[in-house]
């Protein structure tokens, strides 16, 4: 009994430890970074397109263009894809080719380091799109299918579990009444996985809006707004990450007022994904 | 003009087929680019001296020993930490608004981009702490960044273990402690192990924030406060100033069968022991 | 009962342990050096510094990038002995500032760029934007891309200060964060412009003469080439003496020829 007690207050002091240190992470970024945001005026740090830290101005408008834009181009790619994949998966695979080759390569997919695909976006995509679709290469567009493809297995896995989940009962009867399968899948299981696939949308975006290394690579990192799909692009990441090093005073905190910004829009997406799937949780009746 | 259904049905199956087939050969193509580049230059040399001439010449043994310190002493810094957290939210408390907080406070912080963890490092560890650009800064940003990740696959690994083996743990006559560990961890186990996995992969692969917290020197760490460049800093390094792109495909090659063994031995472990306890 | 897989994971765990201490328990002996800073000098620094370390052993030189302007920052909070600064100090930068090398730096294009000098103002002009099409220098009907570094880059600073003087560069040039990135997209894109550090331009790109000037280390030393900028040692206050050995050792003779040999040229 004693030793129970003295696990206990082990853990707590354990459970105490981990989660004060990632509370004192959370107040610094916001303690460094939101006075700043404050002191300039929110709407104005948010709005304006001025980015000159040299001169004392902090607009992060293009960034949060860029930001949005590449991640909406990498949600239309790892939809199609990963979706499809997720599909494939749980509708329409006999089961062993399924879990024994295809998850495991697109688990593999998730694993591959950052840096490598940026590197192989620079190398082959970006001469591809400069050669073949005009502009610089590095561009909106190759952010978006470099983050595409590293946002993809997230989206897959999320996908199929929630397709997954959907009672087998709903196929069948659909299968009874005589439909084909894929008239199944897109009347009855995607309708009823929605909510599931939404919450892998809204993590997949999450995951597109904070990758850094990739996107400074193929992204261009202008400081204008970017106008077309192939015009360069400068997101909140990449702007943080070319500045971090030498940032000092006002310019460090307007970097740590970009991380409060990007702390705020994953909490509202997060916020989104958890009551789609609560609603999902209502639903199937837990 | 109606289409049959039978014939839509088909178009869709060979649409996904295709989907399917495109991804799969996108991560093949990728692969085999590194590999193919780079598995020529990898040798015994490569893999136990050190650059020398800007790392156009020599092997990278530093860098796997920098990414073993770095990732091993953050797995090992996070990894008990968060599953300690993990075990103490779900067995030693009640369900309240609080751990409902810090689930939904760990579940964003998962999100939230690592270079965010390390402009946190970077000030906080490196000059306020006083730790400079050492393994010990760049071991701390990183455990802490994959900290919500460990805690969050702990704990629901360790809520999906049925009620049942808990009563009848109590019902034998064991305390909680002796559940927690027999019985609890022991099932959960596939599940955590999955979230530390991940939480190595993730380590391995960052960049950024490792830059600005373990710095980029090339020699060999000898103590936790030596700067140490990971093999990924130096793949990127070696890949953007343009000094030798066979080292820098070598480097790569390493990085990518590295996950490959961390993703088959995870696989592997698991199916084992999902085997043992069916 | 503690089955053998318990006993295993234990020990693994215990010798995972011990050796994530291992490092930290070795008696350090030696003495280390942090120079850190600019990534145009980390090349030149990290070779001189092998050399050095090779030669003797009480002695650490730990040679790190992450740019002139992080170099000042690391030296200013003591997180570095010595900074690397590839551009003047500022006179808010109150440190010794010691010229260890110094360094053009180039004006570079597309090989197949017609355009083969420019004057200042020319260069001035195409990198704030006013001049938005190669055919108004000259060169082919392309509309011009401009290559430029990150802000915190000492040779980003040393180009502006004598090129740019007043004048912004373009919201529309391409941000890259390294003097190598700079080459590669120049080589491979016929309308780009960028600047780099002289010694690193290698082959596969054109440096454009400046002011009639050709880009070489003859011109630097006799001044008729005007992009040239100062590769600094920047220490606060007086170098300790683990850093006095190392720079001396750097502007030694020797130490001077390797780097000439690399494409710099000598501190005066």
């Amino acid at each position: 009994m004693k030793l129970d007690k003295f696990i206990r207050v082990v853990l707590l002091l354990v459970a105490l430890s981990g989660v004060s240190g990632l509370a004192l992470m959370t107040a610094f970024i916001f303690k460094e970074g939101l006075p700043l945001m404050v002191r300039l005026g929110v709407a104005d740090f948010i709005f304006s397109s001025q980015w000159y830290p040299s001169e004392g101005q902090f607009g992060i408008a293009p960034m949060i263009v860029g930001s949005l834009a590449v991640t909406a181009g990498a949600m239309v790619i790892s939809l199609v894809f990963g979706l499809g994949c997720a599909i494939l998966l749980t509708q329409f695979c006999p089961p062993r080719l399924a879990t024994g080759v295809i998850k495991p390569c697109i688990e593999l997919l998730a694993g591959i380091p950052s840096v490598v695909y940026g590197f192989v976006g620079v190398t082959i995509l970006v001469p591809f799109i400069r050669d073949y679709l005009g502009g610089p290469g590095l561009s909106v567009l190759a952010s978006s299918i470099v983050l595409g493809v590293m946002v993809l297995p997230t989206v897959t896995s999320i996908s199929a579990d929630a397709l997954r989940a959907v009672p087998r009962s709903y196929r069948e009867g659909s299968i009874a009444l005589g439909a084909t399968e894929w008239q199944t899948t897109h009347m009855v299981m995607l309708k009823a996985a929605m909510s599931g696939i939404v919450a892998a949308v809204i993590l997949g975006m999450g995951r597109a809006v904070g990758e850094t290394m990739a996107v400074i690579m193929v992204a261009g990192n202008p400081l204008a707004m970017p106008d077309s799909l192939l015009s360069p692009v400068r997101t909140l990441t990449s702007n943080i990450a070319l500045e971090m090093s030498y940032a000092a005073g006002d310019h460090r905190k307007a970097l740590f007022a970009t991380g409060v910004t990007l702390f705020v829009i994953i909490m509202i997406l997060n916020t989104i994904a958890l009551a789609v799937s609560r609603r999902r949780a209502r639903r199937a009746g837990l | 003009m109606i289409i049959r259904p039978v014939t839509t049905h088909r178009i869709a199956v060979a649409a996904l087929w295709t989907v399917t087939v495109l991804t799969i050969a996108v991560l093949l193509f990728i692969i085999a680019f590194i590999l193919a580049q780079g598995a020529p230059h990898l040798s015994v040399e490569f893999f136990t001296s050190s650059p020398r001439s800007m790392g156009r010449e020599g092997g990278v043994l530093p860098m796997i020993v920098g990414t073993l310190f770095v990732t091993g002493l953050a797995v090992a810094i996070a990894a008990p930490v968060g599953i300690g957290t993990a075990v103490y939210l779900t067995e030693y408390t009640r369900e309240s608004r609080l751990t409902a907080l810090i689930r939904f406070g760990a579940d964003c912080l998962a999100g939230i981009p690592s270079i965010i963890f390390g402009l946190f490092g970077s000030v906080f560890f490196v000059i306020t702490l006083g730790m400079g650009l050492s393994v010990l800064s760049g071991a701390l940003t990183l455990a802490i960044m994959v900290l919500p990740t460990i805690i969050r696959t702990s704990e629901e690994a360790i809520r999906a273990v049925p009620r049942v083996y808990r009563d009848v743990s109590y019902g034998l006559g064991g305390t909680r402690w002796q559940m927690v560990t027999r019985v609890v961890l022991r099932s959960a186990l596939p599940g955590i192990a999955t979230g530390v996995v991940l939480s190595i992969g993730r380590s391995i692969s960052e960049t950024a924030a490792l830059m600005l917290t373990a710095g980029s020197a090339l020699g060999m760490p000898r103590s936790l406060l030596d700067s140490a460049r990971t093999l990924s800093v130096h793949f990127y390094i070696l890949s953007r100033e343009g000094l030798s792109m066979p080292k820098a495909y070598a480097s790569a090659s390493v990085l990518i069968v590295a996950v490959l063994l961390i993703n088959l031995l995870a696989y592997w472990s698991m199916r084992r022991f999902v085997a043992k306890v069916t | 009962m503690t089955s053998a897989r318990t006993i295993a994971i234990r020990a693994l765990a215990l010798a995972l342990a011990s050796i994530a201490c291992l490092p930290g328990c070795r008696k350090n002996d030696r003495r280390v050096l942090s120079v850190v800073g600019s990534t145009s000098i980390q090349p030149f620094a990290e070779m001189l510094a092998e050399e050095y370390n090779g030669r003797q052993d009480e002695l650490d030189v730990e040679v790190q990038g992450g740019g002139s302007t992080f170099g000042i920052r690391a030296v200013t909070d003591g997180i570095a002995q010595v900074g690397m600064c590839s551009r003047s100090l500022k006179p808010e930068e109150q440190f010794t500032a010691i010229s260890i090398a110094r360094d053009g730096i180039a004006v570079v294009v597309h090989p197949t760029n017609t355009v083969d000098g420019l004057q200042l103002a020319h260069i001035r002009a195409l990198f704030s934007g006013q001049v938005a099409n190669w055919r108004q220098l000259g060169g082919p009907d392309r509309p011009v891309r401009l290559i430029t570094r990150e802000e915190g880059s000492g040779t980003r600073e040393a180009f502006v200060k004598l090129v740019m003087g007043k004048e912004r560069i373009s919201r529309q040039a391409l941000t890259q964060e390294s003097n190598g990135a700079v080459r590669e997209l120049v080589q491979h894109d016929p309308a780009a412009i960028g600047y780099m550090s002289l010694g690193l331009v290698g082959q596969g790109l054109k440096s454009l003469k400046v002011e009639g000037a050709q880009p070489t280390s003859q011109n630097v030393i006799n001044g008729s080439y005007p992009l040239v900028r100062p590769f600094l040692f920047v220490v606060k206050g007086q170098p300790t003496a683990d850093a006095r050995k190392f720079i001396d050792f750097v502007l030694s003779g020797e130490a001077q020829g390797m780097l000439e040999r690399e494409g710099l040229v000598r501190a005066k």
